[in-house]
C-alpha cells in the first residue's frame, strides 16, 4: 500500500445519506474477470443514463469537478456490503479521500486497508468545506484546510500511521505467529469442542 | 461487569497491540463463490493457510438458482466457482459443493452445520455475516484484505467497537415476524444508528423468539448500521445446535453447553448506548424506498422530504420516491406489485418456508405476477420438500428453485427488470439491487406470499 501524506484538490460535494455500496459498484462488476476498470463504473446508477450517456447533473460529470481528488458525502456514506471493490472503484476514478459526518463501518476499515482516506466532520462543517474552491487534506496536521480555515479530524493514531507510512498489518502480524500458535495451543485445552468438531474437517463428507 | 462481548473479546485476545487494539483469534472463517477468485490468488501466491480445519467454504452468490441447475448455468459464477473449488482443494479447505448436504448461503449454512458455536469469532467476506450472532458467536463481515489476513494468520487486528444493547419487550401482534420486528426498528432508529457499534439484542421478546427468528433479527443488524448483532445463548440456542454436524457431541457437549450458559451481560455490565423497543406495537412492515430505514407499518402512507429535517435525508427520500415510482402521502398497501422473491440469508429458512406455504396453501399467485421461493440452502430445500411445501408452492404458482442468493444481490444473473416492482424477503432495498431500475420492497416471507396472491402489497392480517 503506497503511503497517503497531502492531498490537494477540488472536492466534488455528493450530499446524499446512505450512499450505499451497491451504489457505488454494481455486484456483476466484482465477478468480471478484469478489476482494474472499476472505475468507470463507480455511481454507474447515478452517473449514467439507462443508454449508458452520462447525466450532466451529476457532480463528478461536471467538468469542474471530474477528476476531483476529494469527495464530500452524506451521513452513513459506504452503508451495505463488505466488498472491497467499493473502495478500489473509488480511487480508480482518482478520490483520495472522503469526507462524510459517518461511514458503513466495514467500508471505513476497507478504506485504510487500501490507503483511501475516510474523514469523519459534522455535517455542517461539510456543507462549508463544499463552498470552498480548493481544499487541502493533510494527514500528519490531522486537519482539512480550506483557505484561512483549519477543521481537525479525529482518526485512529494507529490508523493513522499505518496509512502515513503505507504498514503492511499481514507481515506484522506474521511476526506474531509465535504467540498465535501459543494462544491456541491453551485454547484446544480450554475449548477443546471449538477444535474437536473441525479436526474431522478433511474426512467427513 | 462485562457484557456477552466483553467475555467473548476477552477469550480471544492473542495479544493486546495497545491503543485499545487487540490481536483477536478468529475461530471459524466461512467462504463464498463471490471472492473465489481471491482465494484462487492466495492458493497461487504460495501464502500458507494458517488453519485449514478452521475454513470452510460454499458457492452461493453466482451460481444459478434455475431448476436442475449446475455450477456453469451461469458462466460468470462458473469462473468463480471453479477457481474457488480448486483453490480449496489446494489449500485443504473443506468445499460443500452444489447439490451437496451443506451446500446453501453461507449464513444460512454455518449455524445449521453446527459450524457457528457460542462464544466464537466468525469471520466471512460478506456484511451479513452478523446473522451468526444469534447463535451468541461474535461473527462479522470483513473486506478481502482482512480476510486474507484471518486466512494467513487465524487473527484480525481490530479494535473493540462499542456496544448498544436494543431491549425488545413486549408480545408479538398477529401476522408480525422478526424481519418486521427489525425493520421496525431501523425505521425507527435509522440507519445509521449502530454505526461502529456491536449490538446485544435483549429482552422477552428475543427470548421468546425461536433461534431462526434470532437469525433473521441478528441479519439486519448491518442494516441498522453496526457490525454485528448479538444474542445471549440460552437453551434455545443450545437445543438447536445438538446432533447438528460439525457441533462437538457427547460429554464435549455438555462441557460446551456448560461453557456456553456462562455467556451473558451482567447485570451492572455498562453499554454505550441503550434502546428499548415494544414489539407489541408492530405492525407487518414493508419497506417504500431505497434505504431499509425507509420502512413503514404496511396500513401506513408513504412519507415526502418533510419527514425529515436533515437536508441530505430530505434530497435522498426525494430521490428515492422518484425511483421507487411512488407519490407521498399515499397509503403503501394497494401497490401493485410485478414480482416476489421469497429467499436470502434474512428469510430462506425452513420456519420462513413454512410462513409462505401457510398463505400460499390453497390460493393462486396473481396473474401476471411471477413468484419464486428459493431455499437457504440444499439442507432447506430437502427438508421442505420432505413435508411437501414444494407442491404447495407449484401448486399455488410458485417457482420452486435450487439454494443460493438469487435475487438479493442478482450476481448470478437473475435481475428483475428496470422499474419492475419486486416485493422481497431479502435485506436490502438498494437502488439497483436487484437489477438496473428494479424496485425493491422488504418484507416478511407471509406478506412477500400475500402480495404474490393479491397481486399487490397487502395487510397479510386481512387475507
Ligand atoms: S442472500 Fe443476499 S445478503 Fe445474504 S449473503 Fe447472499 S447476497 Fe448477501
Amino acid at each position: 500500500m503506497d503511503p497517503f501524506t497531502t492531498v490537494t484538490g477540488r472536492a466534488a460535494p455528493l450530499l446524499l445519506a446512505n450512499i450505499d455500496t451497491d451504489v457505488i459498484i454494481r455486484v456483476e462488476h466484482l465477478t468480471a474477470p478484469d478489476q482494474t476498470v472499476l472505475g468507470r463504473y463507480a455511481f454507474e446508477s447515478l452517473r449514467y443514463e439507462a443508454d449508458g450517456s452520462e447525466k450532466a447533473g451529476f457532480v463528478l460529470n461536471r467538468p469542474d469537478f471530474r477528476g476531483a481528488p476529494i469527495l464530500l458525502a452524506g451521513a452513513n456514506f459506504g452503508c451495505g456490503s463488505s466488498r472491497e471493490g467499493a473502495v478500489t472503484a473509488i480511487q480508480q476514478m482518482g478520490i483520495r479521500s472522503v469526507i462524510a459526518p459517518s461511514f458503513g463501518d466495514i467500508f471505513y476499515g476497507n478504506c485504510f486497508q487500501n490507503g483511501l482516506l475516510p474523514i469523519r466532520l459534522p455535517e455542517n462543517v461539510i456543507a462549508e468545506l463544499a463552498a470552498a474552491p480548493l481544499l487541502s487534506v493533510d494527514l500528519a496536521r490531522q486537519a482539512v484546510i480550506a483557505g484561512n480555515a483549519v477543521h481537525p479530524f479525529e482518526i485512529d493514531p494507529r490508523r493513522r500511521e499505518a496509512l502515513l507510512e503505507g504498514l503492511d498489518d499481514i507481515g506484522l502480524t506474521l511476526k506474531q505467529m509465535a504467540a498465535i500458535r501459543d494462544f491456541q495451543s491453551h485454547d484446544r485445552v480450554a475449548r477443546p469442542w471449538v477444535w474437536t468438531p473441525v479436526a474431522l474437517n478433511g474426512t467427513t463428507s | 461487569m462485562p457484557t456477552l462481548i466483553d467475555k467473548i473479546w476477552a477469550a480471544h485476545g492473542v495479544r493486546d497491540l495497545g491503543d485499545g487494539w487487540a490481536l483477536l483469534h478468529i475461530d471459524r472463517t466461512l467462504v463464498h463463490d463471490l471472492i473465489g477468485s481471491m482465494v484462487e490468488q492466495f492458493a497461487d501466491s504460495g501464502r500458507t493457510l494458517a488453519d485449514p480445519d478452521l475454513v470452510f467454504a460454499t458457492p452461493d452468490h453466482a451460481v444459478s438458482s434455475a431448476p436442475g441447475r449446475t455450477a456453469t448455468t451461469y458462466p460468470l459464477g462458473g469462473r468463480l466457482h471453479g477457481a474457488l473449488k480448486e483453490a480449496c482443494a489446494k489449500l485443504g479447505v473443506r468445499f460443500f459443493d452444489i447439490g451437496q448436504e451443506g451446500q446453501g448461503i453461507v449464513h444460512v449454512m454455518g449455524p445449521e452445520l453446527g459450524l457457528v458455536l457460542p462464544g466464537t469469532t466468525v469471520i466471512c467476506c460478506d456484511s451479513h455475516t452478523c446473522t451468526n450472532g444469534a447463535l451468541g458467536a461474535l461473527a462479522f463481515g470483513v473486506g478481502s484484505t482482512e480476510m486474507v489476513h484471518a486466512l494467513a494468520t487465524s487473527t484480525l487486528r481490530m479494535r473493540k467497537p462499542k456496544q448498544m444493547r436494543l431491549t425488545l419487550d413486549g408480545v408479538l401482534g398477529q401476522g408480525v415476524t422478526a424481519k418486521d420486528v427489525i425493520l421496525h426498528i431501523i425505521g425507527t432508529l435509522g440507519a445509521s444508528a449502530g454505526v461502529e457499534h456491536l449490538v446485544e439484542y435483549a429482552g422477552s421478546a428475543v427470548r421468546d423468539m425461536e433461534v431462526e427468528a434470532r437469525l433473521t433479527l441478528c441479519n439486519l443488524s448491518v442494516e441498522l448500521g453496526a457490525r454485528s448483532g448479538i444474542v445471549a445463548p440460552d437453551e434455545k440456542a443450545i437445543a438447536y445446535l445438538r446432533g447438528r454436524r460439525y457441533a462437538p457431541a457427547g460429554a464435549q457437549f455438555e462441557q460446551a453447553g456448560a461453557y456456553w450458559r456462562s455467556l451473558f451481560s451482567d447485570d451492572d455490565a455498562v453499554f454505550d448506548r441503550e434502546e428499548a423497543i415494544d414489539v407489541a406495537a408492530v405492525a407487518p412492515t414493508v419497506t417504500w424506498g431505497t434505504s431499509p430505514e425507509d420502512a413503514i407499518a404496511v396500513n401506513g402512507v408513504i412519507p415526502g422530504p418533510d419527514a425529515s429535517k436533515d437536508a441530505a435525508k430530505q434530497r435522498s427520500i426525494a430521490a428515492a420516491l422518484d425511483y421507487m415510482g411512488l407519490e407521498a402521502g399515499r397509503p403503501i398497501a394497494g401497490t401493485p406489485i410485478d414480482r416476489v422473491f421469497i429467499g436470502s440469508c434474512t428469510n430462506s429458512r425452513i420456519s420462513d418456508l413454512r410462513a409462505a406455504a401457510a398463505i400460499a396453501r390453497g390460493r393462486r399467485v396473481a396473474p401476471n405476477v411471477s413468484a419464486w421461493v428459493v431455499p437457504g440452502s440444499v439442507a432447506v430445500k430437502r427438508a421442505a420438500e420432505a413435508e411437501g411445501l414444494d407442491q404447495v408452492f407449484l401448486d399455488a404458482g410458485f417457482e420452486w428453485r435450487e439454494p443460493g442468493c438469487s435475487m438479493c444481490v442478482a450476481a448470478n444473473g437473475e435481475q428483475a427488470g428496470p422499474g419492475v416492482r419486486v416485493v422481497s424477503t431479502s435485506n436490502r432495498n438498494f437502488v439497483g439491487r436487484q437489477g438496473p431500475g428494479t424496485r425493491t420492497h422488504l418484507a416478511s416471507p407471509a406478506m412477500a406470499a400475500a402480495a404474490a396472491v393479491a397481486g399487490a402489497i397487502i395487510d397479510v392480517r386481512s387475507l
